[in-house]
C-alpha cells in the first residue's frame, strides 16, 4: 500500500504533505508517494530535515489508496478529514453520507 | 462583574509579552518543539487536526458585550469568522496561526481576558451556574467564590504542576446547573446548622475513561475557610496522586483508591495543621470582591405581560421558544433568556462573529450588559425584562437564533470530535446534525419533553456522554467509527453515570437508534415521568429489547 508523509506547518498549523521536490503542499494528490518501506524512510528523512528547518511539526507517514482516476484517498477517516482541510461546519458537507 | 486592577493588567500584559518572545524564539529555532509545547499549552494553544486551536478562558462563563465583541473581532480577523463554546464555558478558535497568537492574546488582554491555565496540569477555569444572581432558587451568588478561587489558583506556585488537570465548579442554587458532581471539586453553597451559608464539598467526580460521581468530603464548610480547605485537598492530591500513569492521575482515581474516608482523614489532618489565617481570605477582601458582583438594579415590573401572553396564543413558534428558553427570574417582571446555539444543521456550540456581535448588542439593549455561557454550549442573557422579550425574540428570529430547544433533545452537548480534535476517535458533529435533522420538528420534541443527549468523539468525554440521559460515545473499531450508547446518566442533583446498553452502532444507524430509544421511553413512561424516572423504574430490558431484540 503506498504512503505519503504528512505534517502540520509550523507557522500556521495547516495540514501539509511532502512533495517530490521536497517542498510541502496542502494538496495530498501532489504528495510524493512511497511504494515501499525504504521509500517511506527516505521521505521521513527529508521530513526530519524540514522539522529541523522549522518548516513543519508533527510528521508521520500515512497509508493511502490511489484511485483509477488519479485521486488519492487516505485509508483512515481521520486522515480523510485532514486531507479535506475542512469540517462539517460547511453546509454542503452536511449531506455527505456518514 | 470583576474588573482588573493595575496588578491584573500588568500581569496579563507581561504574560502576553513573554509568550510573544517564546513564539519568536520558536520561529528562530532557539526553542525546539519539545521545549515550546508546554509553553504554548500553558497559554491555551493546542495543535489540533487541521491547525492550531486557541482556548480562551471565560471565567465562570461571564462575558460583557465589550468582551464578546472583541471575541467576534478576533474570530473575524485571525480565524475563520466563528468560535466554539465549550462544555467548560470557554471559547475555542480552531484556525489560529502561531504567528498571530501573541496579537490575539494582546487583543484579549485589552478586554481583560486571557488563555492562562486553559491547558496543563493546573487548576482550570472555575465554572458555575449560568443563572447566578438571576435564578429564584439561589442561596448566594457563586461567582464571588469562583473569582476568589480564580485569583488564588492563577499561577499558584504549589499547584501549577499537579499530577493532572483540575476542574472546580461552584453552584449557589438549590438546583445544580453546573454539574458539580462531575468535577474534581464540586462546591454547593448550602445553609448550615446556624443559618449561615457555607459549602457542601464534593471531591473526586469526573468523566473520561473512568467516570465517577463526586463524593461528599465535607457536609458543611464555613465559607471563610474555602481557600484553606481546597488548599488541603489539592496538597493531599499533589502529594499522593499518581504521576506514573496518565490514565490514573486524576484525583478521582486517588479518592477511589484510598476510599473517601481515608482521603477525608488525610485532608482533614492537613487542614488542621494549616495556618488558616495565612491562606483564607480576610473578610474585607471577600467583601471587596463581592462588590464587583452586585446584581444590576432591576426595578420590579408587572409579573405578567399581556402582549407576551397574546403572542403565545397566536404564534406557536414563539410559544415553544418561550416555554423552553425563557426562565423564571427572582425579580418579578424579568426573565433569563437562553440563546440556543443548537440550530438543526449547525455545529452545536459554534457561534459566528456576526452572532457574537448580535448577542453583544442584545445584551446592551435588553440584558443589562451581561452575557453568560453555560456548559450545555449556549449563551444566556440573565436579566431581561418581560416587556422586552418580544422585541428580543423578533431580533433573534430574524437572525435564525430563536431556536426554542433549550434542555430538549435538540439541545445536544457535542464535542468537536474527529472533525477538529487530535484526540478523537470518531466524528460527533455530523452525528449530532443527523440526530437534529431526525428530531427537527419542535412539536415532536415537545411531546418527548426534556431530554439530555450528550455525545463525545472519544473516551475523554468532553461531550459529557456519561452524564447524558442518552449518551453517545464514538470509538474506532478497526478503522470504522462505531458509537456506543449509554442510558440513564444525569448531571444534576441525582447525578449518575450512564449504563452501556449493548454493542455499538455504525454512524448511519445512530439517529434511528436514538429514535428507537425515545419511542421506547414514550411507550413506557407514566404520565409526567421524565426519561430518568422511566429508566430507573423499567430498567434496561425494554430498551435492549427494542434495540437488539431482532438480532
Amino acid at each position: 500500500m503506498p504512503s505519503v508523509v504528512t505534517a502540520n506547518r509550523l507557522n500556521d498549523g495547516i495540514v501539509v504533505y511532502l512533495a517530490p521536490d521536497r517542498t510541502w503542499t496542502e494538496d495530498i494528490v501532489a504528495a510524493a508517494r512511497a511504494e515501499n518501506e525504504d521509500e517511506v524512510k527516505e521521505l521521513e528523512a527529508t521530513a526530519a530535515e524540514a522539522v529541523r528547518e522549522r518548516l513543519v511539526i508533527s510528521v508521520y507517514p500515512i497509508p493511502i489508496e490511489v484511485k483509477e482516476d488519479g485521486t488519492v484517498d487516505p485509508i483512515s477517516v481521520r486522515e480523510r478529514i485532514r486531507a479535506s482541510h475542512r469540517t462539517t461546519l460547511t453546509k454542503d458537507w452536511y449531506d455527505v453520507p456518514l | 462583574m470583576y474588573r482588573y486592577d493595575e496588578f491584573d493588567h500588568a500581569f496579563v500584559n507581561e504574560r502576553v509579552g513573554e509568550f510573544r518572545d517564546q513564539v519568536a524564539r520558536r520561529l528562530t529555532g532557539e526553542l525546539s518543539e519539545e521545549e515550546f509545547r508546554p509553553l504554548r499549552l500553558r497559554n491555551g494553544l493546542y495543535l489540533q487536526l487541521h491547525a492550531y486551536m486557541l482556548r480562551i478562558a471565560i471565567p465562570y462563563g461571564q462575558l460583557s458585550p465589550r468582551q464578546l465583541r472583541q471575541l467576534a473581532m478576533i474570530g473575524r480577523k485571525w480565524d475563520r469568522g466563528y468560535g466554539h463554546f465549550t462544555t467548560r464555558q470557554n471559547l475555542q478558535f480552531n484556525w489560529i496561526k502561531l504567528v498571530d497568537v501573541a496579537d490575539v492574546l494582546a487583543a484579549l488582554a485589552d478586554v481583560e481576558m486571557h488563555c492562562i491555565q486553559t491547558s496543563g496540569n493546573c487548576v482550570r477555569n472555575v465554572t458555575s451556574d449560568p443563572y447566578a444572581a438571576a435564578a429564584n432558587d439561589e442561596l448566594e451568588d457563586p461567582r464571588v467564590w469562583c473569582e476568589i478561587l480564580r485569583q488564588w489558583s492563577t499561577l499558584h506556585p504549589e499547584f501549577n504542576w499537579l499530577p493532572r488537570k483540575f476542574k472546580i465548579a461552584v453552584s449557589g442554587a438549590a438546583e445544580d446547573r453546573a454539574a458539580t458532581a462531575f468535577h474534581d471539586i464540586g462546591l454547593r453553597i448550602v445553609r448550615g446548622p446556624d443559618g449561615e451559608n457555607g459549602f457542601r464539598v464534593l471531591v473526586g467526580g469526573g468523566m473520561g475513561r473512568t467516570p465517577y460521581v463526586g463524593q461528599v468530603i465535607r457536609e458543611f464548610l464555613p465559607k471563610e475557610h474555602l481557600l484553606s480547605y481546597v488548599d488541603s485537598i489539592l496538597r493531599v492530591y499533589n502529594l499522593l496522586g499518581r504521576r506514573d500513569n496518565l490514565y490514573k492521575a486524576r484525583i478521582k482515581i486517588l479518592v477511589n483508591a484510598l476510599g473517601i474516608d481515608k482521603f477525608r482523614e488525610a485532608v482533614e489532618a492537613d487542614w488542621q495543621e494549616t495556618n488558616k489565617d495565612a491562606v483564607d481570605l480576610p473578610e474585607d477582601e471577600v467583601r471587596r470582591i463581592a462588590s464587583y458582583f452586585a446584581p444590576p438594579d432591576l426595578p420590579e415590573r408587572a409579573p405578567r405581560d399581556e402582549a407576551l401572553a397574546a403572542r403565545r396564543e397566536s404564534d406557536s413558534g414563539f410559544a415553544i421558544w418561550y416555554r423552553n428558553n425563557v426562565l423564571a427570574h427572582r425579580v418579578p417582571g424579568y426573565a433569563s433568556v437562553v440563546i440556543s446555539l443548537k440550530e438543526p444543521g449547525r455545529t452545536p456550540g459554534d457561534a459566528s462573529s456576526d452572532t457574537m456581535e448580535l448577542v453583544a448588542d442584545l445584551a446592551e439593549r435588553f440584558g443589562h450588559n451581561e452575557i453568560r455561557t453555560n456548559y450545555t454550549q449556549n449563551l444566556v442573557l440573565p436579566h431581561v425584562a418581560l416587556a422586552d422579550i418580544l422585541a428580543l425574540y423578533d431580533v433573534l428570529d430574524e437572525a435564525g437564533l430563536a431556536v426554542g430547544n433549550n434542555e430538549m433533545l435538540g439541545d445536544m452537548i457535542c464535542c468537536p470530535g474527529l472533525d477538529y480534535c487530535n484526540l478523537a476517535n470518531a466524528r460527533s458533529i455530523p452525528i449530532a446534525k443527523e440526530i437534529a435533522k431526525k428530531f427537527e420538528d419542535p412539536v415532536r420534541q415537545a411531546e418527548i419533553g426534556k431530554l439530555r443527549v450528550n455525545m463525545s468523539g472519544c473516551i475523554n468525554a468532553c461531550g459529557h456522554h456519561h452524564s447524558g440521559n442518552i449518551g453517545i460515545l464514538g470509538v474506532d473499531k478497526r478503522g470504522t467509527e462505531l458509537y456506543q450508547i449509554t442510558l440513564g446518566g444525569s448531571p444534576k442533583d441525582d447525578a449518575a453515570v450512564g449504563t452501556i446498553i449493548g454493542p455499538g452502532f455504525r454512524a448511519e444507524k445512530v439517529p434511528e437508534v436514538i429514535d428507537t430509544i425515545v419511542d421506547t421511553y414514550v411507550e413506557n413512561r407514566k404520565e409526567g415521568e421524565s426519561f430518568l424516572e422511566t429508566w430507573r423504574r423499567v430498567g434496561a430490558a425494554p430498551f435492549k429489547e427494542a434495540l437488539y431484540g431482532a438480532r
